[in-house]
């Protein structure tokens, strides 16, 4: 069936921006295509939570069952392959999240779908697809165009596209039966962690000194925590520092760590992997410094020194101790 | 507790400016240093501590060229036990898909309690193969995982989701898991610890051998028909600084400064 189907990813009783945003680029699709758009919904008791998709899609498939109430591999896979059985959608959309990059890869599998995970941009005409994908750390563009088939599966990499979704469709609300749970695997949730207690909020402070792997050693860190102190701000990194344990994991910016948004980030050495952009790319005004000319983050960033940052430290405390 | 670790070779870009072919299909890699995947060296390294604490045995399996020897060394000086290369240059344009197809019929036939592998490489970061492997095996799996506590049958796993949440599982055991980056430590590897396993031989198998048809690997087994590739326009965004070190770092604090929040 001519269908765009987005599945809805929502989590502790919100959703998730992600299902905003495959609806922003599903609609754009749906429009250029003629193609109606579907929300699919998998959770318990989340009818209220569904309802808030009605002004962005065409149909609104609700599936609840008390096994849903969390995301679980083993339970939404066969969701999945029940639903897509049935109404065989042209396109499939899941956010390359957490959830998505856990369940789309099997899922494509399970079905004989084919996937294009992570892409950035997704053109569908004449039921050819064609996507763009970011490679090498972000310092290479993929376009890539899908063998001809009658059903794609992609995920869609978070930010990529609006999350202000355009409303203005009043969807159909319909409900599915779950499955029986014949098939399950034994995986089992057990509950949500959240980070333990830390020593520093990095998300509340107005000017972020932030190192990412340029830093080379742990023995350069003081350099780094001379400059921050002379201008008064606070230090947080990019996710190798913190995977060295370098700094805690509680000074890490981006997607798995903290979303920031200080009024100056100085970004030495990091590459800017999108995950951390999409934790401070709203910073007022964002310095980096990285001695790749083409490293991500200068896209994003205000004004950059394509220098080695441990040259440009020394020089920058000096600037502020006069 | 024996264990599979999938590894693979791939080129160190952090801090190389990268260049495309004249076709676009691939980068230049000849003046690329090739090295583990990242995150794959994270796999080894929690495997290898698990057979510390529980006993049993590690292997490792990569797909490549006779290149790839040297990551399988590698992981033998950490402390892997066994290394199997599937050695078919046929694989270098496969997607995720056509890789977790080889791989699948390189491990089917082995037995093991856990299978391990990168959360994603480094290269082109799919996140696929390892949850696709789980697929084709019929295992239960978990993704993105930074914490592992074995019990009997049965694990305790941590994955890592969004906004320093974590997602707590239990999964049964034999289980495939792609293992994040930080999870642990991984132990360094010197020349003369990757002196020390050389005469352990590496088990070589092919396509042939794995009964793997043209129609199976490189582009023919892909979902993918064909790949652009080209480098993302420079310019846009950043106001590069010139000027002498010393000048730049002026700029710098002047630009600071006029914000006026210091």
């Amino acid at each position: 069936m001519d269908e765009i189907m987005v599945l809805a990813e929502h989590r502790g009783g919100e959703l998730r921006d992600i299902t905003f945003e495959m609806l922003t680029m599903a609609n754009k699709l749906g429009k250029e295509n003629d193609i109606a758009v579907t929300a699919f919904f998998l959770g318990h008791e989340a009818s209220d939570l569904s309802e808030r998709l009605k002004g962005a899609c065409d149909t609104i498939l609700l599936m609840e069952d008390p096994e849903l109430a969390n995301y679980n591999a083993d339970q939404y896979l066969m969701a999945m392959e029940t639903v897509i059985k049935s109404r065989n959608p042209t396109l499939t959309l899941i956010g390359h999240t957490a959830m998505g990059m856990d369940l789309a890869p099997s899922m494509a599998a399970r079905l004989s779908l084919p996937l294009a995970t992570d892409c950035v941009e997704v053109n569908l005409a004449e039921r050819r697809l064609d996507v763009l994908r970011q490679i090498y750390g972000g310092k290479i563009n993929a376009h890539l165009t899908m063998k001809p088939s009658d059903q794609y599966l992609i995920t869609l990499r978070p930010g990529s596209f609006d999350a202000e979704v355009e409303q203005g469709k009043s969807a159909d609300a319909q409900t599915v039966p779950a499955p029986s749970w014949t098939d399950l695997r034994g995986r089992q949730f057990l509950g949500y962690l959240e980070a333990e207690l830390e020593d520093v909020d990095i998300a509340a402070a107005d000017i972020l000194v932030s190192i990412g792997r340029g830093i080379g050693k742990p023995e350069n860190i003081p350099l780094v925590q001379e400059f921050a102190d002379s201008i008064g701000a606070t230090l947080s990194c990019s996710r190798p520092v913190a995977d060295e344990e370098w700094l805690p994991k509680s000074r890490q910016v981006g997607t798995s760590g903290k979303t920031v948004r200080p009024k100056i980030y100085i970004a030495f050495g990091i590459s800017g992997a999108y995950q951390h952009q999409a934790g401070m790319k709203n910073a007022d005004t964002i310095i980096a410094v990285n001695t790749d000319p083409r490293a991500p983050i200068f896209t994003i960033a205000h004004y950059g020194i394509v220098e080695d940052m441990l040259k440009v430290l020394p020089l920058l405390t000096e600037k502020f101790a006069k | 507790m024996d264990i599979v670790v999938c590894i693979r070779q791939v080129p160190e870009v952090t801090d190389a400016e990268l260049e495309i072919n004249k076709e676009g299909t691939e980068i230049l890699k000849e003046d690329l240093v090739m090295d583990i995947n990242e995150w794959d060296n994270y796999a080894v390294e929690e495997a290898v501590r698990i057979k510390e604490a529980h006993g049993g045995k590690v292997t490792v399996v990569t797909l490549g060229n006779e290149d790839s020897e040297d990551v399988l060394r590698t992981s033998l000086a950490m402390g892997a036990d066994e290394a199997i290369l599937i050695n078919e240059e046929g694989f270098e344009l496969s997607d995720a898909a056509a890789i977790a197809q080889g791989l699948y019929r390189a491990v089917r036939d082995l037995s093991f309690d856990l299978l391990l592998t990168g959360v994603q490489c480094s290269d082109d970061g799919w996140a696929q193969v390892g949850v696709i492997l789980a697929e084709f095996l019929g295992l239960p799996y978990a993704s993105l995982v930074v914490g592992i506590e074995i019990n009997e049958g049965t694990m305790i796993v941590r994955r890592e989701l969004e906004s320093n949440t974590e997602e707590k599982l239990q999964i049964p055991i034999p289980a495939v898991l792609t293992i994040q980056t930080g999870i642990n430590s991984p132990r360094y590897v010197s020349i003369m610890g990757i002196q020390k396993v050389r005469k352990i031989e590496i088990r070589g198998t092919d396509s042939e051998e794995l009964g793997l048809s043209e129609e199976e690997i490189g582009l023919k087994g892909s979902s993918v028909a064909s790949q652009k590739l080209s480098l993302p326009p420079v310019g846009e965004g950043a106001e590069i600084l010139e000027g002498s070190l010393d000048e730049i770092c002026e700029k710098t604090a002047q630009i600071v400064r006029d914000k006026g929040v210091i």
